[in-house]
């Protein structure tokens, strides 16, 4: 009898072989009805607290990040608005140093100028005239009836004649006075202009610095705002940071641009210096070569801008003394400047072996060789031109690396809370899915044995019945 | 900080004791014999399309196919470019001159030893160690060997590539082509059996296909 005939109990007729197992089945369902709800519920209650746990450490995790990511935010705003405001100090120094030193000079200057004008003023004064001290007589003699005495008559016109002799002798005097103090006034004026002019300088210079203190009065409001660590600044932080990151990517990317032409104008002439039939691992040496060489050249660039103290990426070069910073300074421009020279001339070598491969292929090929045409020396030039400056241009990519740096920290920052954030909710809604899965399943085993619960309903019910009968007969009787 | 310095001491070390070779080796036997000598012509361009596209570092032999092929003295011409892209083109420009010396100067050969030739072949390549191998065949496949040379054995061709150009028809091809397609299963036959790979272009304007894998 083989293992399939043993499950027949009745082998003429399966169906009702089949039947009774079903039967048999939902007999021993029906018995284990409690353990398997047990069983069932436990199960996914265990799932559920389990995935709960999970969650709640996921979210005690992403905490921990989200407080560190405020940390690294607030950290690099302060610092940021600290290099501004260092700037902007430096700039009101600058100004302070290079006006306002001189404020003393020019204050003994505008001295001299108010003692010069002081001085014409004082001799360009009016000088009153002289009192007159024949007031009285010409009074009394003004009393003098005209009698129609000849004598009087002559004497009265001496005296006119003498009074029209005396005020011409003083009216040319008085314009000779008059002229000489409108000569000093006129000689006042440039002393005038001048002190307007220095005076306008100095409110060019007040003005200017009251706009530094305005602007350093914002920063200090912000940067107070960052000390505080208010939901402004950190909302304000969090844009910024973005922003940078996404403008330093794109820079980056252009950067990675240049490098790549770069490499693509030294590769094929460096084969001619270290050998083209060498390997290292699976690249060309001439191509590895060629890529140290850029990547050498982007070191000596960051340690340049470093040195200049425009990024911050090395803090020992920042904190160098001035002598040995400019030491520095000078030593990665000359290596920059070296690498860039050869870069030059290996252009200019590139150019050439390219020429020789193309005669060469078009004798393989049998074709006329074709004559250079004029002006040939243009690309030439241009690629000798773009070897030496490509190096130099690469030296800037130091400004956009800083930024995407330390923007990167708060992007992946964020990045990591949203991902730590999905994980949270997963883990909760898989837990909560066990629990009604644990639920649904109870049910439907309930489903399978509903035959049986069904009798057992129905019996329940009988029973029930008549105590509630008996019941109902006391509360009347 | 450790691990990261490990690491790159690690792929740095890994990098510099990669031993392939990468460079390629080819070896091409050309059929002198017969009537074969009026397609020489043809070689000469196959010749010229193998210098533009072989890189510094690469080998290139040609060999003549005649009544005993298995010497060095067939060699027509043989050169391992130089890394330097410059010292290689005039390489390949002093090759080409010797070549077209050869093809003015060529007689037609009583026998073709093709088997003798794909020895000498094995032993060139082997001896030069390119990383890739490749042997050419430009020649009818007729083989017919001077009595009393012995070419009945395998020949050992594990990591070659043997590439068949040029198979013309002979005249009793036309009259019987089992004849031909018989001469190129043998063929395929003694290399894939020695370890070989095989491929037959007859289209000489698809070159490109001679050097891919």
């Amino acid at each position: 009898m083989s293992s399939a005939n043993i499950l027949l109990i009745w082998p003429e007729n399966p169906a009702i072989a089949i039947l009774l197992w079903v039967f048999i089945s939902v007999v021993i369902l029906y018995m284990a009805r409690r353990p398997a709800h047990h069983a069932i519920r436990s199960l996914s209650r265990v799932i559920h607290n389990a995935m709960r746990i999970a969650a709640r450490s996921v979210m005690l995790v992403r905490n921990k990040v989200e407080d560190r990511n405020k940390e690294v935010l607030l950290a690099a705003g302060e610092d940021a608005v600290e290099r501004l405001i260092e700037q902007e100090f430096h700039r009101v120094e600058a100004v302070v140093t290079r006006d306002l030193s001189g404020y003393p000079s020019l204050q003994r200057a505008l001295k001299d100028q108010i003692t010069c004008i002081d001085e014409d003023y004082r001799e360009s004064g009016e000088v009153p005239p002289s009192p007159p001290g024949w007031d009285k007589a010409v009074e009394a003699v003004a009393k003098i009836r005209s009698t129609g005495d000849t004598m009087v008559v002559n004497i009265l016109e001496e005296i006119n004649k003498s009074f029209n002799k005396q005020q011409k002798i003083a009216i040319s005097e008085y314009r000779k006075v008059s002229g000489e103090r409108h000569s000093l006034l006129k000689k006042m004026m440039p002393y005038w202009r001048k002190m307007v002019n220095t005076l306008d300088d100095v409110e060019k210079t007040i003005s200017g610095l009251l706009e530094r203190s305005r602007v350093i009065d914002n920063k200090m409001d912000q940067y107070e705002q960052i000390r505080a660590g208010t939901d402004k600044a950190m909302r304000m932080l969090s844009s910024s940071s973005l922003t940078q990151f996404f403008i330093a990517c794109f820079v980056l990317l252009i950067a990675i641009g240049g490098a790549v032409i770069n490499f693509n104008l030294i590769a094929l002439p460096m084969s001619e210096m270290v050998g083209g039939s060498s390997y290292i691992g699976p690249y060309r040496t001439s191509d590895v070569a060629a890529m140290v060489i850029i990547l050498v050249e982007v070191a000596m660039g960051l340690f340049l801008i470093e040195s200049l103290r425009i990024t911050r990426l090395f803090p020992i070069i920042g904190s160098m003394d001035d002598k040995m910073r400019t030491r520095m300074l000078w030593i990665t421009f000359s290596i920059l400047f070296i690498l860039a020279s050869v870069e030059s001339s290996l252009a200019y070598m590139r150019d050439q072996i390219a020429a020789d491969m193309q005669a060469l292929r078009q004798s393989l090929a049998e074709v006329t060789i074709t004559e250079p045409i004029r002006g040939n020396w243009i690309p030439t030039a241009g690629q000798m031109v773009m070897g030496f400056i490509l190096p130099f241009a690469l030296t800037f990519v130091a400004i956009p690396l800083e930024s995407f740096i330390n923007s990167s920290r708060t992007v992946l920052g964020v990045l990591v809370v949203g991902f730590l954030r999905v994980v949270a909710f997963a883990l909760r809604f898989a837990g909560n899915l066990a629990l009604s899965i644990g639920d649904m399943m109870a049910n439907i085993y309930d489903l399978i044995i509903f035959a049986p619960l069904w009798v057992e309903g129905l019996i329940r019910n009988k029973a029930e019945k008549p105590e509630i009968s008996s019941v109902e007969k006391e509360v009347i009787s | 900080m450790r691990n990261i310095i490990k690491i790159t001491l690690l792929i740095i070390l890994v990098s510099c004791t990669d031993t392939t070779s990468h460079s390629r080796g080819v070896y091409m036997l050309m059929d002198t014999s017969g009537t074969y000598t009026n397609e020489i012509s043809k070689a000469q361009s196959i010749i010229n399309y193998l210098l533009a596209a072989l890189q510094p570092g690469d080998t290139l032999s040609v060999a003549r196919v005649d009544s005993a092929s298995f010497s060095e003295k067939d060699i027509i011409a043989k050169v391992t470019f130089d890394g330097r892209p410059s010292v290689a083109n005039e390489q390949k420009r002093k090759f080409r001159e010797k070549v077209k010396a050869f093809a003015k100067s060529v007689k037609g050969s009583a026998y073709t030893d093709i088997s003798g030739g794909m020895l000498q072949a094995v032993e060139y390549l082997n001896e030069a160690g390119p990383g890739e191998k490749t042997i050419l065949i430009f020649s009818d496949l007729k083989e017919e060997i001077k009595k009393g040379h012995v070419r009945d054995f395998p020949i050992q061709l594990t990591g070659f590539r043997v590439v068949a150009l040029n198979v013309t028809k002979l005249r009793s091809d036309n009259i019987n082509p089992k004849e031909y397609i018989d001469r190129l299963d043998n063929w395929k036959k003694i290399v894939t059996s020695g370890g070989g790979t095989w491929k037959v272009i007859n289209d000489l304007d698809r070159l490109d296909k001679i050097l891919e894998h």
